[in-house]
Order: structure tokens, then C-alpha cells, then sequence
């Protein structure tokens, strides 16, 4: 497995992706500047959090059409895994890779902290090797996390199965209080119709050593690994 | 930030080419505001600020950005035109952005 980070100028969570592919997974890891038309052969394209052009106009509209995302584009619709975390997850909204919008915060906070997910569909890449309904605990860290889409788009994302995450409790429930942003149906992250591209608010890569409080989200990672393994890219 | 005049004076100065002698400047103005059917969730807060200072009767505050540019063009629906290319591929935000635009030669 060969991995790239993209790095937009104000990526802040760049070496918290390159770490966790590097060192956790021991995948070959590459570092991709914005400006690049080259992905260097990747098999999983990272874009990580952060505030990439200081969150100018609106969260990843600029980084949304920087040089690199012509590639990045091109890798998706070849079929090619594609991750977007937190800002990263911005950037393929306004890239058009994701639909919907995600907008300020309902509380106007800048939420920090470990939230729940609940795991809904097994079914991608980023997902097989988790159990349906398990609970996964993972930071998020994001001002504009608050997910919206037109109602034809938010049916057509239920009836596809291409929501894998949702806000939820500690015992797995589904409630307003569990919702740290506001996000429509405690959206957390959305996969693409080809279900190759994931973007999600909460941070992954921030929890796969149980050193910094939570390995469960090197369950996203482990996934793509198994993935990798069987198909190859 | 250049000033009407000062173009107009350099353009003079320089000559202007038979290939723009038809262009035109103008001044154009943009507004986005949150789409009505959108939560704003710091106009909330602001209005609830202003009820707070004892503004009776200011209510449904939505906050949206102002941006001016200059423009080059045959003529303003050109100008206008646009204009609305550049909101679509960039400045807005269909599915939770409204826009108006005015043009104005310089």
C-alpha cells in the first residue's frame, strides 16, 4: 500500500496522517504538496485536516481547486481510495467529490474533544473490517463540521447506504445531545457513490495508538489495509 | 487598491491598443447572504446581542459577505455575465448561498 498526504498551505493535521500511515500501518508514505500535479502512484490519497488557505471564502473552496486537485479527481473517478478528514473532508465537498456542505457549527463553538460514532454501513473500503452498530470513540476538532444537504440529496445517501458514520452516545444511540455540531441527521462522514472517496469531521488518524487515549480509529486504517490485500489498486 | 482614476490616467498615458478600444471598466459588487432556508447561526447570535443592548424589534439577522471587483468588458450584461460564471465556479455556494450582483462603469 502506497500512500500520499496532500499538503495545502494551513494543512495542520498533515504529519498526524502521515504518522499513522507511516509508522502505525507501515505503508510506503508520501508527503504531495498542493501545487503538484502528481500523486507519486498512490493507492490512498489522504487530504488531511487543518484550515488550508485560512479557511478563506468558505472552509476548502480554495483548496478545493488547487493544482493537485486535478489529480486527486482523476484518482477518485479512476476508483482510486480517497480520504478527506476533516478539512480534508471540506475540500472534497467543494472539489465536488462529496456532496452537500458543511456549514458553521450550530452551537458557534469550536468543538475539541472525543466524540461517538456509530458505525452504519461495513459496506466501503474504509469500513470492512468494523462491525455494523459498533461504537467507535475518535476526536473531532472543527468549527464548521455542521453537515447539510438538499433533502434529494440526503435521501439518495440513506437509500445508498453511503453514510458510515453518525454522532451517537456511549450505548449507541442516535440522539440531539450526542450531535457536537448541529449536522443533519448526526451525520459524520458521507462516501461517495463509487463508495472510494470518505469524508468525515472526526479524526481517525488522531486515534490509532491507544497512547493518545483511543486506537479505534486505526479500525478505518486496518480496513483499508484488508481492502488492499484482496483487491490491490 | 487602484483607483478609478489612476486607470483611466494610465490608460491614457499609455495609448489604448484598437484591441480593448472597446473594453470597458467596471466596478462590481457582489452579495452573498445564507440561503433563507438555511440555519445562521451567527446572525443568531447576533441578533440575540442586540436584544440583549436593548434593540426591541430587530429580529431575523442573517450574515453574508460583500465583495467588489473590477472587471473588464465589452459591456455591463457582459460584465454581469460573467460576473455569475465566476459565482458558480467559485464565489458561491449554490446549496447554501444566495447571490446578487450589480455592475457599474467606470
Amino acid at each position: 500500500m502506497k500512500a500520499a498526504v496532500v499538503i495545502f498551505p494551513g494543512s495542520n493535521c498533515d504529519h498526524d496522517a502521515l504518522h499513522a500511515c507511516d509508522k502505525v500501518m507501515g505503508w510506503t508514505t508520501v508527503p504531495v504538496w498542493h501545487e503538484s500535479a502528481s500523486l507519486s502512484g498512490a493507492d490512498l490519497v489522504i487530504l488531511p485536516g487543518g484550515f488550508s488557505y485560512g479557511d478563506y471564502l468558505r472552509c476548502g473552496a480554495i483548496a478545493g481547486r488547487s493544482p493537485v486537485m486535478e489529480a486527486v479527481k482523476k484518482h477518485a473517478a479512476n476508483g482510486g481510495l480517497t480520504l478527506g478528514i476533516c478539512n480534508g473532508f471540506q475540500i472534497l465537498i467543494e472539489a465536488g467529490l462529496l456532496p452537500g456542505a458543511l456549514l458553521r457549527n450550530s452551537c458557534m463553538e469550536f468543538r475539541c474533544r472525543m466524540v461517538q460514532l456509530r458505525v452504519e454501513s461495513t459496506d466501503s473500503s474504509f469500513t470492512r473490517a468494523m462491525q455494523q452498530r459498533e461504537v467507535l470513540t475518535v476526536p473531532i476538532a472543527h468549527g464548521d463540521g455542521n453537515y447539510f444537504a438538499t433533502e434529494q440529496q440526503l435521501a439518495q445517501l440513506n437509500e445508498q447506504d453511503r453514510i458510515p458514520f453518525r454522532y451517537c452516545n456511549a450505548a449507541g444511540e442516535i440522539t440531539a445531545d450526542a450531535n457536537p455540531n448541529g449536522a443533519l441527521e448526526n451525520i459524520a462522514g458521507v462516501l461517495s457513490e463509487g463508495r472510494n472517496v470518505l469524508g468525515m469531521m472526526p479524526h481517525p488518524e488522531r486515534a490509532s495508538e491507544s497512547l493518545v487515549g483511543s486506537a479505534d480509529g486505526r479500525r478505518l486504517f486496518e480496513s483499508l489495509a484488508q481492502a488492499y490485500a484482496d483487491v490491490g489498486w | 487598491m487602484r483607483i478609478p482614476g489612476e486607470i483611466r490616467a494610465r490608460r491614457l498615458a499609455a495609448g489604448r491598443s484598437r484591441w480593448d478600444n472597446s473594453r470597458m471598466q467596471f466596478a462590481c459588487e457582489i452579495i452573498i447572504s445564507p440561503r433563507s432556508d438555511i440555519l445562521d447561526p451567527e446572525g443568531d447570535a447576533i441578533g440575540r446581542s442586540l436584544a440583549r443592548l436593548h434593540f426591541e424589534g430587530a429580529s431575523e439577522v442573517r450574515v453574508g459577505k460583500y465583495m467588489t471587483l473590477q472587471l473588464e468588458a465589452d459591456s455591463a450584461d457582459a460584465a454581469r455575465a460573467r460576473i455569475n460564471e465566476m459565482c458558480k465556479a467559485l464565489l458561491v455556494n449554490p446549496i447554501t448561498e444566495d447571490y446578487e450582483v450589480s455592475v457599474n462603469q467606470l
